[in-house]
């Protein structure tokens, strides 16, 4: 599966349109990592506990939305973009959305 | 009158080390972090981050998506200093520098990992910054910041010499 956020896949021609497919994920914080970057709260700087949950949990939206274009019959997501919103204390959604296209 | 001056005392001197502590880890870690990222900066200089989309005289080879997010937060001196100033208003330069670093860390791992699966820029980059806040009653927790940039890498044919991307200036 070809992605991108720009309107094409470059390098290749767009041959058919299959329409907006997404995929998120809703996460939360898991103890052990939130007493860490509590921790890590008093010096300041990255939290790296959080920095991975997220990006894998951005990574399985993304999968979820690969599963949703495949399932269309397209080999490409093109003008793919991310979302992030929280929802309560704790738990955020990330979201991912793009145009299922078939590429040649 | 001791036993009850002594848990305010412990308690004050407890914050006030923790102040201590935000505030020479915060600033280490801040100069440390400023360092690598020039450092990092200058080594990625070659490989542009654009935030259109690859200009028509590039012969785009291959594209794909590529990402780096960062999470940072501020130090306790910090975001004591941020509460008070916060008050009168007006600038929160410990917030422009947090966020500034988390900016840059974010497009920088991007470009890493465009480098590392061998494209030669970035193209369209958008960055999205969103607050992951974990506020307990006491207003105490965990704050967050994370930074997400994201872009098509895009590998570009340098043969038709300036079809290929060239250092800025």
């Amino acid at each position: 599966m070809l992605l991108s956020n720009v309107e094409t896949v470059p390098g290749r021609t767009i041959v058919e349109f299959y329409g907006v497919v997404s995929g998120s994920t809703v996460r939360a914080k898991h103890l052990g990592r939130d007493i860490a970057a509590g921790l890590k709260n008093l010096v300041g700087g990255e939290l790296k506990g959080y920095t991975e949950l997220l990006s894998e949990s951005r990574q399985e939206a993304v999968a979820r939305m690969v599963r949703e274009a495949e399932a269309l019959g397209a080999n490409a997501v093109v003008n793919v973009r991310f979302s992030t919103s929280s929802i309560s204390q704790g738990a955020a959604e990330l979201f991912a959305y793009g145009t299922a296209v078939r590429v040649e | 009158m001791d036993s009850e001056a002594l848990p305010l005392l412990f308690g004050l001197g407890a914050t006030v080390a923790l102040l201590v502590l935000g505030f020479v880890a915060g600033s280490i870690a801040e100069r440390r972090h400023y360092a690598s990222i020039r450092q990092r900066e200058r080594d990625l200089l070659r490989l542009p981050a654009l935030t259109f989309e690859a200009p028509s005289t590039w012969t785009v080879r291959r594209g794909a998506l590529v990402a780096g997010s960062v999470v940072v937060s501020l130090d306790y001196f910090k975001r004591f200093l941020a509460g008070l100033k916060s008050l009168i208003g007006g600038r929160l330069r410990s917030y422009e520098t947090l966020l500034d670093r988390a900016r840059r860390e974010a497009v920088l791992r991007m470009k890493e990992d465009a480098r590392r699966r061998g494209f030669d820029a970035v193209a369209n980059v958008r960055l999205e910054t969103s607050s992951i806040a974990s506020a307990r009653r006491n207003g105490k927790g965990v704050t967050g910041l994370e930074v997400l940039a994201f872009g098509t890498a895009v590998a570009v044919d340098q043969l038709g010499g300036r079809s290929g991307p060239t250092e800025p200036g």
